[in-house]
């Protein structure tokens, strides 16, 4: 019965959406406030309808029902609990539910905290919003129900892929589904504008809150993805430029292309034309990826089913909405006004290079993605475009992006000062180039992108501290003073300078992996193998019975100059469910580096084949994702762009702070 | 400085750093385009040696030996065809014996294929790239029985 009542959710859902896309689209265009008014209302309904739909099909998970067949093929009454409830979303039809979820949620923040928007801005945006959810309700009703039967009821479901068992399922696709779906309202509202021809500073202030919660989302989650997929697949690396990977990047690269021009706009009142139609591409890019993912075209561990009629389904839905908005666009652009031009040496026009930079990589992430897909298409040849390409291109573009960031934050608005920026930056310069000339004499004929990526990350980090030292202090001022105006300075101002330093640390994790070590052994227990600076050996080789699996485990000491340092456990389970087998790689964390560890099936003799690497540095790849997106948080907490707050000073100690920006 | 001006530095600045990405992607596309063929393809379009591509089928069976150092020798075989391939290093977690398997490397003058990376099949739902098409041409792929 519950199972049943999700499912009719659903379809009022889509009803209401319905609702919600046309009533208010036609209110804003003959100025009717009342039916500008079903915007809000409807979107929470629809919120609230699909909230109605998640729970019934999480209700069916969490008490086993088999009689569910999206529960029968996904799940099994000996999975914990935590396995269960993520296996929501560990199939296809399920996730599909998550993302429309999502997408009504932020629907429901418009609605509830856009009060003092205009009111046809609202009304346009949620409308937006709404065609959307039609589009997505429609495609899980007609394509992906989850909440099909199955008759008769089989006594056991056929368990969660071995490989989605893992707490990275309860936390990477929510986290990229924020995101992802996140910037669904940065678009509604780009939509919103080029219907009503008009934008301005305003609009970018509403906006930008939007595209700040969804950057930060995806900058966790597609970090969360790597971390998953390095310690999960026993190979070590975290990035691979898999197809599904670079789906969760693109957008990433517009929404941070996106949350720069917008900064513009705001401020400068410029590069509106440019600002919309980064909006529309981070989340064409975002429907490119549910489409590279969900249909089907790419077989991977992310396309749980291929059903041909989905990929038609999403394709078409793809189509509407890319095709839809940039005709809007096309059509519409023009009647914007035009913002004014700016000097090429100031912040504005730092920031226009950073979008250069980050709008061409991602082009050429798309073309390496894509290029092997058409080329299938058209002339039946099956090839890869491996990451050396990848490197190659959007990796040397992104290093530009280092480089101009912290001139970027550096410059003054309007009519910066090159000079007296690259002396403010000279300690960052001296730093960044002393690193990288240090590495390039101690690993001679090595990668040289590694020494030049560590060199850059010094730079970045070290801008952003000076850039930070430079706003605090002046010569001769006392402690007490630095703190006041530190204490003075925006919190946006503390999220930027905080991101970028999460961008330089990332990328110095990402350089330290040129330098470590990786040994492929068979490994005799308590004979020691080096790896790296540090010594590994296998203490015994056991087995364990576990709820849904079995596992031999390596018991294996790491050493550093004779101390042990770790004890690490590396593992092959064994899913009887799905006869099928994972790697469960032993971690040591030292300091921010990792001994890594992913053994194979032991031998008849009793040998153990090992892979052994030292990773120096690699976590702060993920700190430093970590770090960009408390960054974002900060500057979402800044008063200034608190979602269509008034400016109110409260106290004289804040009324002193905004008189001091 | 006039509009003109600062018109002409933005398109210019945008033309350097368009073109600066389409020639380093046509740079790196000609050396890093990997090719996927089935053992029969090798023989049929005589893939020159050296070549780097993917060859695609299943291990044959009884053809898997390995040896000291984490060396592993087995065939791929498509029904028609077969191609010895050498791998050093652990194979993946699902490779097995007439199991699909797509290998990466580099064809030897001898006719050898030496692996750098292994792919094999995760479960019914998951192949390689290309896997399925291959085995579908030959007849031997069969529909994975996903409902119970």
């Amino acid at each position: 019965m519950i199972v049943e009542i999700g499912h009719y959710a659903l379809v009022l859902a889509l009803a209401v959406a319905l609702v919600q896309t046309i009533a208010p689209l036609v209110g804003a265009w003959r100025g009717d406030r009342a039916l500008m008014g079903v915007a809000s209302s409807a979107a929470i309904g629809q919120f609230a309808l699909i909230m109605v739909s998640f729970g019934a099909l999480a209700w069916a998970h969490m008490a086993s029902d088999f009689s569910v067949l999206n529960v029968a093929e996904n799940s099994h009454s000996a999975v914990p609990a935590i396995y269960k409830l993520s296996g929501i979303w560990g199939n296809h039809e399920g996730s599909m539910l998550l993302w429309v979820f999502i997408l009504a949620i932020f629907g429901a923040l418009v609605a509830v905290f856009g009060r003092s928007l205009p009111a046809t801005l609202r009304a346009n945006a949620l409308a937006v919003q709404g065609l959307i959810g039609v589009a997505f309700l429609l495609f899980i009703l007609l394509t992906s129900n989850p909440f099909e039967r199955l008759w008769p009821a089989p006594f056991e479901g056929r368990d969660l892929n071995p490989i989605l068992q893992d707490p990275g399922l309860a936390i990477h696709p929510p986290l990229l589904y924020l995101g992802y779906v996140g910037f669904s309202i940065v678009f509604s509202f780009a939509a919103a504008a080029l219907i009503e021809g008009r934008i301005d500073a305003a609009w970018a202030r509403f906006v930008r809150p939007f595209a700040l919660v969804a950057w930060c989302f995806l900058t966790l989650g597609v970090a969360m993805g790597s971390y998953w997929a390095y310690y999960t697949l026993g190979w070590g690396g975290f990035w691979f430029w898999d197809p599904v990977e670079n789906a969760s990047l693109m957008p990433w690269l517009a929404g941070t292309a996106f949350l720069h021009s917008v900064a513009v706009m705001e401020k400068r009142d410029a590069l509106k034309v440019w600002t919309i139609f980064l909006a529309i591409l981070a989340f064409s890019f975002s429907l490119l990826g549910t489409f590279l993912v969900r249909s089907g075209v790419l077989t991977s561990v992310h396309a749980f089913a291929s059903d041909p009629r989905r990929g038609v389904f999403i394709l078409a839905i793809l189509a509407l909405f890319i095709a839809g908005s940039l005709a809007l666009f096309a059509w519409r652009a023009p009647l914007l006004k035009q913002g004014g031009l700016f000097a090429p040496i100031s912040r504005e026009g730092a920031l226009v290079l950073n979008n250069l930079l980050l709008t061409t990589t991602c082009a050429a992430v798309f073309f390496g993605t894509l290029y092997p897909l058409a080329l299938e298409q058209v002339t039946g040849a099956k090839i890869t475009v491996g990451a050396p390409f990848f490197n190659m291109t959007a990796g040397v573009l992104l290093l530009g992006v280092f480089f101009v960031t912290p001139f970027g934050f550096s410059l003054a608005w309007k009519r910066g000062d090159l000079l007296g920026v690259a002396q403010r930056l000279s300690l960052a310069l001296a730093a960044g180039f002393l690193v990288f000339v240090a590495l390039i004499a101690v690993v001679r004929g090595g990668p040289v992108l590694a020494p030049i990526g560590a060199g850059l990350a010094i730079f970045v980090i070290v801008g952003s501290l000076s850039e930070v030292a430079a706003r605090v202090w002046r010569k001769g001022a006392s402690l007490s003073v630095a703190f006041a105006r530190a204490r003075g300075l925006p919190l946006s101002f503390w999220g930027g300078a905080l991101a970028h330093m999460g961008a330089g640390v990332a990328l110095l994790g990402l350089a330290a992996t040129g330098f470590g070590a990786e040994t492929i052994a068979t490994m005799r227990v308590g004979v020691p193998l080096t790896v790296g600076p540090y010594e590994a050996v296998i203490d015994s080789v056991g087995e364990r019975a576990v709820a849904n699996y079995d596992e031999v485990v390596a018991t294996m000491t790491i050493r550093s100059h004779g101390q042990t340092v770790a004890v690490i456990e590396p593992a092959r389970r064994q899913f009887p469910a799905r006869q099928m087998a994972t790697t469960q790689a032993g971690i040591a964390t030292l300091d921010f580096g990792q001994v890594y560890v992913a053994v194979g099936d032991p031998n008849a003799d009793g040998t153990v084949p090992t892979r052994l690497y030292w990773k120096p540095l690699v976590t702060l790849i993920w700190l430093g994702a970590c770090m960009m997106a408390l960054g974002g948080a900060f500057s979402l907490t800044d008063r200034r762009l608190r979602f269509g707050a008034p400016v109110r000073a409260k106290s004289a100690a804040t009324a002193a702070a905004l008189a001091a920006r | 400085m006039t509009r003109k001006g600062r018109r002409l530095i933005l398109i210019g600045v945008a033309l350097a750093v368009v073109g600066a990405a389409a020639g380093l992607a046509l740079y790196s596309l000609s050396d890093n385009i990997v090719f996927f063929y089935s053992p029969s393809e090798i023989v049929q379009k005589n893939v020159q040696a050296g070549a780097r591509l993917r060859v695609g089928g299943l291990v044959e069976p009884g053809s898997v030996v390995k040896a000291a150092g984490e060396k592993l020798d087995f065939a791929i075989t498509d029904g028609a065809n077969q191609i010895k391939v050498s791998y050093q290093g652990l194979p993946p977690d699902l490779f097995r014996e007439g199991q699909g398997v797509v290998a990466e490397g580099v064809l030897e003058a001898s006719g050898e294929f030496r692996a750098e990376t292994i792919l094999a099949k995760h479960d019914e739902r998951y192949m390689p790239p290309g896997m399925v098409e291959m085995l579908k041409k030959q007849g031997r792929w069969q529909e994975g029985n996903a409902k119970p």
